[in-house]
């Protein structure tokens, strides 16, 4: 039953094209921001995963938390020092100022930790494979689902069911009336951007494995977070979801499958559904 | 004040001039120097090694190395940095190129210009043929390949799946390997090629278990595609089921090697070079390197480096000074050398390299996995194009 085993792949792959993604969804929702530099904040948290790992011996559980907050604290002080000054910026300004960023990303990470890909030693319970409903599955890919599963019911509960997440919801739908009505959007936008820096941190940190770290990652993988969320719709967490499920299931199974396409299948379906949802599936009409 | 440091600037400026004189002869380095790739540093290092070995002038002219990124395959970006070394710096000779993409646009400057071309590393089969002032210190995947083919056949594995980057020296191997390997008597049970940015190999090793095959080919020679790969083949179990797995040596390189675990100890390949490589050049090379380089491991990039210097000084003291395009050419197809590597010549009719190719082991020595020479088939010509 190898058609089982893909999907549960395909999940896995999505669980980490969705963890790193969802916080572009939010500052791209809520100011309009091209923010095209955020692969480097889960570049961030790879490598403090693997600098932890490898030169300070800190164990891999250890450390997820650790790049979690470690690129939080990362983003809240370029929004605070950077971004914030661009809100207002045109669209143009920013796409050039976060490639600028990505670049010097870039460049930071060859002349800090060298050019080559990062290596990553799992400890043993996490590698190998288990046998799940007749199908293979790596341990890991099955740690990262029910990880990232844990992760999406907190993000849900925060927006859902705090006051915060009514604020941030607020100001999505309407940021001016969200001013009006005395919400402090300067303040949520930063809280977003931090908390968005700090998951895309944990999915850097969980992707080191699947996904590989060198300092062309931000850029490698940008195509794929700017089409979860321009496929899912930005603002909202549960369209960017179900564009990661889309993307990874079908990228797994087209390889597994139709080898000799390549990309191929993957882009078609993002042309048919952008030409379907112009705003994203869960997007709405602006 | 103004004017003063103004001509302190142009002096300086006409003193850096001065100093490539000009009768030294210049070398135009083409590689990636930025960005991921580390081609360009390990060529440079190469150079350094052959200084350090045997001084950097040749024939009374004092040798200098003009470097210049290209980080990408991107054809124009080279064809430009070409062009410039050859009008602007008026370089002696072009050099370098990780990339057949940049060979092949710079060669065409080559071409033109009828300046000698080095290539050092660029290793798809038959792209000399348009150029007639260029010759190949390096390999190509085609001849790294096919010995590997005979050895499996001979060594009683049967059915056998290939799996290759997609680009033109994935498809030169995919080719040597198969066509080698049926006229060696085996079967093929499938073959997939790889886009370039694939990260992810969970499908593919469920497509090699689906077909039941008892051994494994593998070119993919990007660092985290080779990582990658031999993780998911160990994960997925494929090695205590039996199945053999063997690489082109390009996806053992050092810096591979360094970041695999113990799990990997076995893979067999095939290459023209390893720093293993037990012979009196190599080991003064081997040494020469580290000391030039803040003790890296030489790659085979190096090798191509380095030699690609022994023959242009041969070239330029058998002119006495001179560097003629057609007398070099002449020279280097003909040319013999002792290389790093093993015993090296080159065919009269191509001008590409025959050299040995060794099937290696992967094994941990002296606490670093290495690739250790254990079988040698001899002066191998490329036969990628036939």
């Amino acid at each position: 039953m190898q058609f089982i085993g893909v999907l549960l792949d395909g999940i896995a792959y999505a669980s980490l094209l969705f963890i790193i993604s969802a916080g572009l969804s939010i500052t791209m929702g809520l100011m309009q921001f091209a923010n095209l530099a955020h692969g480097a904040f889960a570049m961030v948290g790879g490598y403090a995963c693997v600098y932890g790992m490898n030169a300070l011996g800190i164990p891999y559980l250890a450390m997820l938390p650790l790049a979690f907050l470690i690129a939080g604290v990362f983003g809240l002080v370029l929004e605070l020092a950077l971004y914030r000054r661009l809100y207002e910026a045109s669209h143009l300004t920013q796409v050039l100022f976060t490639v600028g960023v990505l670049n010097v990303s870039a460049a930071s990470a060859v002349f800090l930790f060298g050019a080559g890909s990062q290596p990553i030693h799992l400890p043993p319970y996490l590698q190998g494979q288990i046998s799940f409903l007749d199908a293979n599955i790596s341990t890991f890919r099955l740690f990262t689902v029910v990880l990232v599963v844990a992760m999406a019911v907190v993000l849900a509960s925060i927006v859902q069911l705090t006051r915060f997440g009514a604020q941030l919801r607020c100001a999505v739908d309407n940021r001016r009336a969200a001013i009006g009505m005395g919400i402090n959007v300067d303040r949520l936008m930063t809280i977003a951007f931090t908390f968005g820096s700090a998951l895309a941190g944990l999915g850097g940190a969980l992707g080191v494995q699947l996904l590989g770290l060198d300092p062309s990652f931000a850029f490698k993988y940008l195509v794929y977070f700017l089409l979860v969320v321009v496929v899912g719709g930005a603002g909202s967490f549960v369209g960017p979801l179900l564009a990661a499920l889309i993307v990874g299931i079908l990228d797994t199974a087209s390889r597994y499958y139709a080898p000799e396409t390549g990309s191929f299948t993957l882009y078609l379906l993002m042309v048919a559904l952008l030409v379907m949802f112009p705003n994203g599936l869960y997007g709405r009409a602006r | 004040m103004q004017a003063s440091f103004r001509t302190v600037v142009c002096l300086a400026a006409v003193l850096t001039a001065v100093a490539a004189r000009a009768d030294d002869l210049k070398i135009g380095l083409i590689a990636p120097f930025s960005g991921s790739e580390t081609a360009g540093l390990e060529m440079d290092n190469g150079i350094k090694a052959f200084f350090k070995l045997h001084g950097d002038v040749v024939a009374g002219r004092k040798v200098i190395v003009i470097s210049r990124d290209a980080p990408t395959p991107a054809p124009d970006v080279a064809r430009r940095l070409a062009q410039e070394l050859v009008t602007r710096d008026k370089v002696d000779v072009l050099a370098g190129h990780l990339f057949t993409p940049t060979a092949i646009a710079a060669g065409q400057v080559s071409t033109q210009s009828k300046t000698p071309m080095l290539i050092m590393n660029a290793a798809t089969s038959g792209i000399l043929a348009k150029f007639p002032y260029t010759a190949r210190a390096s390999f190509t995947v085609a001849q790294t390949t096919a010995p590997l083919a005979r050895w499996v056949a001979k060594n009683g594995m049967k059915r056998v799946f290939t799996i290759v980057a997609d680009y033109a020296p994935g498809i030169d191997s995919e080719n040597a390997f198969q066509r080698e390997f049926v006229e060696a008597g085996g079967t093929m049970t499938g073959s997939i090629r790889v886009p370039l940015d694939t990260i992810d190999f969970a499908s593919y090793i469920r497509r090699i278990q689906d077909s039941e095959t008892g051994g494994v080919f593998a070119f993919l020679p990007a660092p985290d595609q080779a990582k990658n790969f031999i993780k998911a083949f160990r994960d997925a179990g494929l090695d205590k089921k039996g199945v053999k797995l063997v690489v082109e040596g390009g996806m053992l390189q050092p810096q591979i090697t360094a970041t695999l675990d113990d799990d990997a100890i076995g893979i067999i390949s095939s290459q023209h070079y390893s720093e293993d490589h037990q012979s009196q050049e190599n080991m003064a090379f081997v040494e020469a390197y580290k000391s030039v380089s803040g003790n890296r491991i030489p790659t085979y990039i190096s090798v191509g480096a380095f030699d690609a210097m022994n023959m242009l000084y041969k070239a330029v003291e058998a002119q006495a000074g001179k560097l003629d395009p057609v007398k070099s050419v002449e020279i280097w197809r003909n040319m013999k050398l002792e290389s790093p590597r093993g015993p090296v010549s080159f065919d009269p009719q191509t001008r590409d390299i025959v050299q040995n190719i060794y099937i290696r082991r992967l094994e941990r020595k002296n606490g670093i996995l290495t690739n250790v020479e254990f079988e040698t088939y001899d002066a191998v010509k490329d036969n990628g194009k036939q």
